[in-house]
C-alpha cells in the first residue's frame, strides 16, 4: 500500500508531476543522444584512424616513427611471425608494409605523398585498402609496376586509370630512387586527405625500388572489436626478438589526437550531465518540497497514528523513487528511438565536411550507444535524484505532530 | 483498574521571549471504559491535556502513565509505536488520507501495525460494518459526507483495539443531527466493545452524552464529576 499511496500522492498535482516528469524525460533523453552522438564521433574518429593504415597494434624499428626513413626499417621481419603466432587472438590480422615519404610526378602536376608497398591479400584484411577500390583493380601479386592512387589524388593529377605516374623517393644508400608506374586502380577513403596523401604498390615493387632486400617499414596488425590492445602490445614486446631495436605501439599512443579528442568527449559528456543534473535536481527539489509543505497536516496525521519518521522518510523517497522511475523509463525510451532513427540515417554535416576531415571525422555521423554510457546517464539521474529528495524527506519527517495538526 | 494516570502534570509553551502555561499541576486518573469529556474555555489546555495524555508531546513537568506505561521515558520513536498500539485518534478535521479509499484508511493503521494483508482488509470490512458503512469501502474521503468521513475515522481510532481513543472536538464541523449520530455509535462502541474514549470538547451535546466531565480553567482541573448511571 506503501506504493499505492506514493503513486496517488504523485498525482495530487497532476500539471505540477507531469511538469517535473517531463523535465527528467527531457534530462535523460539528451543525455542518452548527447552522449551517443559524442560516442559515435569519437568512434568514428578511432575506426578511421585505425582503418587508415593505423591498425591496432604496429611494429616498427626503434626511430623509425620520429624518422621515417628507409634506414630505420625492420631488417628481419621474417623472426618477428613467431612472435605474433604466440600472442595474437585468432581472428587477429596482420601486414607488412614498406612506406617511406616520396614524391608523385606526371606531365601536368607533381607534389608529396606516401608510398606504401603492401601485401596485397594480407592488407586487404587489415586496412581499408581492400574493399576501397572503386575504378580500376586492385593490386596483384606480381603486379610489378602497378599503382592504386586515389580519386582526389588523381584528380589533382589531372590523371586516370592506365596513365603513368613517376615515384621519386630516397633508397636505403640515401641516394634518389625513381620509378615510373601505371595507374590500375582508384580508391576512395572516408578522407579525402587519405585519398591525397597514400599511394599503394606490391611489397616487392616498393622493396627492389627502395633496396630494402628483405625490410620492411612496419608491421600493423588489426585486432577483433572490444580487443584491449595495450596488453596485446605489451606480450608481443615481451616476445620480440632481441636482435633487433623494435617497438610496439598501440592505436592509443599512435593516434594521439584521437586519444586527446576521446577525452575530451568524456569530460563534455561528463559536464553535460553535470549541468543536467543540477537543473534537474534543483527542479525536483523544489517540487518535492512545495508537495512536503501542501501535506504538513497530513504528515502530522500520519506520525500521530504511530507512523515512525523514518516510514515517513520512505515515504516521500518512495514518491520521488516512482517519479524518476516514470521519468527515466520515459527518457530513456526517446533515447533510444532518438539513437536508432539517426543509427539508421545518421547526421550530414557536409557543410563542415573541411574542418571536419582536419579531425579525422567522417561527414556523416552515426550515434553509438555503450552500455556503460546508458546506464550510467540513468544511475546518475536516480541515485541524485533520490539524494536530493533526502532533504524534503527528512523534512517532512521533522514535523510535530502538535505543530503539524495545528497548522490549518 | 486505570488506564491513563496523570500525575502533576505541567506543560509550559514558549512564545517568542515569554512563558506560557497552558497546564499547571494536573492529577488525572481515567479508568478503563471510562467515556470522558475534557471541557472548559479556549486556552484552558483541554487540547494539551489530550496531547499529553496521547503522547503527542512531552509534559514540562509531572507524568503520563498510559496503560501501564510512563510515557515520559519513551523516545519519539517509542512514543511513535506506542501511540500506533494503544492509542485512538479522532481529529476535529482533516482525519483521512485523501487519497485512500474508506477501506483503506482503516486499514493503513493494520498495515503500519504489520499485519497480513488478508487479515487486514477483513477486520477494515468488519469496522466499517460496524459503524455503518457497509458498501462505501471504495469511496474517497472526497466522496463522503462529514459525518461518513468522522465514522471513518471512529472506525480507524478502534481497529486495532487501543487503549484509549482521544477525540479532539470531533463534532466541531457538524451539524447537530450527524454529531449526534456520531457519538451514539461512539456510546456503543464504548458500551459493547469497552472502548476507553477521552473527548476535548465545548460542545454542549458531548458534554451531555458524557459518563464523566472534566472542567478545565487556566490549566487546572476545576471540577471532576460522574454522571449518576
Amino acid at each position: 500500500m506503501f506504493f499505492q499511496l506514493a503513486w496517488r500522492n504523485l498525482w495530487r498535482n497532476t500539471k505540477r508531476t507531469l511538469i517535473l516528469v517531463t523535465a527528467i524525460v527531457i534530462g535523460v533523453w539528451s543525455m542518452v543522444l548527447l552522449g551517443a552522438l559524442m560516442r559515435g564521433i569519437s568512434d568514428q574518429m578511432v575506426r578511421n584512424g585505425i582503418a587508415n593504415l593505423t591498425g591496432h597494434i604496429q611494429i616498427h624499428r626503434q626511430g623509425y616513427r620520429n624518422d621515417p626513413v628507409v634506414e630505420n626499417s625492420i631488417l628481419h621481419p621474417g623472426k618477428l611471425e613467431q612472435a605474433l603466432a604466440e600472442t595474437l587472438p585468432k581472428e587477429a590480422h596482420w601486414t607488412e608494409r614498406a612506406r617511406v615519404y616520396a614524391v608523385a610526378s606526371n606531365a601536368r602536376h607533381s607534389g608529396g605523398i606516401t608510398l606504401v608497398g603492401i601485401d596485397p591479400a594480407r592488407e586487404a584484411k587489415t586496412s581499408f585498402i581492400g574493399s576501397a577500390v572503386t575504378e580500376g583493380d586492385y593490386l596483384q601479386p606480381g603486379n610489378d609496376n602497378s599503382i592504386i592512387i586515389g580519386y582526389a589524388l588523381a584528380k589533382k593529377f589531372k590523371t586516370e586509370t592506365g596513365k603513368k605516374l613517376v615515384l621519386m623517393a630516397l633508397d636505403s644508400n640515401g641516394d634518389n630512387a625513381s620509378r615510373a608506374f601505371r595507374i590500375t586502380g582508384l580508391f576512395r577513403a572516408e578522407l579525402e586527405a587519405t585519398e591525397k596523401q597514400f599511394v599503394f604498390v606490391n611489397l616487392e615493387s616498393a622493396r627492389n625500388m627502395l633496396g630494402l632486400n628483405e625490410g620492411i617499414s612496419e608491421i600493423s596488425i588489426l585486432l577483433p572489436e572490444d580487443s584491449d590492445s595495450q596488453a596485446v602490445a605489451r606480450a608481443i614486446k615481451k616476445r620480440l626478438p632481441a636482435d633487433e631495436p623494435l617497438e610496439v605501439t598501440s592505436w592509443l599512443d599512435l593516434l594521439p589526437f584521437v586519444t586527446a579528442v576521446m577525452k575530451l568527449y568524456d569530460g563534455f559528456i561528463f559536464i553535460w550531465f553535470l549541468i543536467i543534473f543540477i537543473a534537474m535536481g534543483f527542479g525536483i527539489v523544489n517540487t518535492i518540497l512545495m508537495a512536503v509543505f501542501e501535506r504538513v497536516r497530513e504528515f502530522g496525521l500520519l506520525k500521530a497514528l504511530g507512523m515512525k519518521p523514518v516510514w515517513i522518510v520512505r515515504q516521500v523517497l518512495t514518491e520521488s523513487f516512482l517519479l524518476l522511475v516514470v521519468g527515466q523509463i520515459l527518457g530513456s525510451l526517446l533515447g533510444l528511438a532518438s539513437v536508432a532513427l539517426l543509427a539508421r540515417h545518421g547526421i550530414d554535416l557536409s557543410a563542415l565536411a573541411e574542418g571536419l576531415e582536419y579531425v579525422g571525422m567522417s561527414r556523416m555521423i552515426f550515434p553509438v550507444i555503450l552500455v556503460k554510457d546508458f546506464v550510467m546517464a540513468n544511475l546518475t539521474v536516480f541515485v541524485l535524484g533520490i539524494l536530493v529528495s533526502l532533504y524534503p524527506a527528512v523534512k517532512a519527517a521533522r514535523f510535530t505532530p502538535v505543530e503539524a495538526l495545528a497548522r490549518t | 483498574m486505570n488506564i491513563v494516570e496523570c500525575r502533576g502534570l505541567k506543560k509550559i509553551y514558549r512564545q517568542g521571549r515569554m512563558d506560557v502555561p497552558a497546564l499547571d499541576g494536573v492529577d488525572l486518573d481515567i479508568v478503563r471504559g471510562d467515556f470522558l469529556a475534557l471541557a472548559g474555555p479556549s486556552g484552558s489546555g483541554k487540547t494539551t491535556l489530550l496531547n499529553l495524555m496521547g503522547g503527542l508531546d512531552h509534559a514540562s513537568a509531572g507524568d503520563v502513565i498510559l496503560d501501564g506505561q510512563n510515557l515520559d521515558a519513551l523516545n519519539q520513536s517509542e512514543l511513535a509505536e506506542l501511540r500506533l498500539r494503544r492509542v485512538g485518534f479522532v481529529f476535529q478535521a482533516y482525519n483521512l488520507i485523501p487519497v485512500l479509499t474508506a477501506l483503506e484508511n482503516v486499514e493503513f493503521i493494520l498495515l503500519l501495525q504489520g499485519l497480513p494483508a488478508g487479515e487486514r482488509r477483513e477486520k477494515a470490512r468488519a469496522i466499517l460494518d460496524d459503524v455503518g458503512l457497509e458498501g462505501l469501502y471504495g469511496r474517497r474521503p472526497a466522496e463522503l459526507s462529514g459525518g461518513q468521513q468522522q465514522r471513518v475515522a471512529v472506525a480507524r481510532a478502534i481497529v486495532s483495539e487501543p487503549a484509549i481513543v482521544l477525540a479532539d472536538e470531533p463534532t466541531a464541523n457538524l451539524d447537530s443531527q450527524t454529531g449526534q449520530g456520531l457519538l451514539e455509535l461512539m456510546l456503543e462502541m464504548n458500551e459493547k466493545k469497552g472502548v476507553t474514549f477521552i473527548f476535548s470538547t465545548h460542545d454542549r451535546m458531548v458534554m451531555d452524552y458524557a459518563k464523566r466531565l472534566v472542567l478545565l480553567r487556566d490549566g487546572k482541573i476545576a471540577e471532576d464529576r460522574k454522571k449518576a448511571e
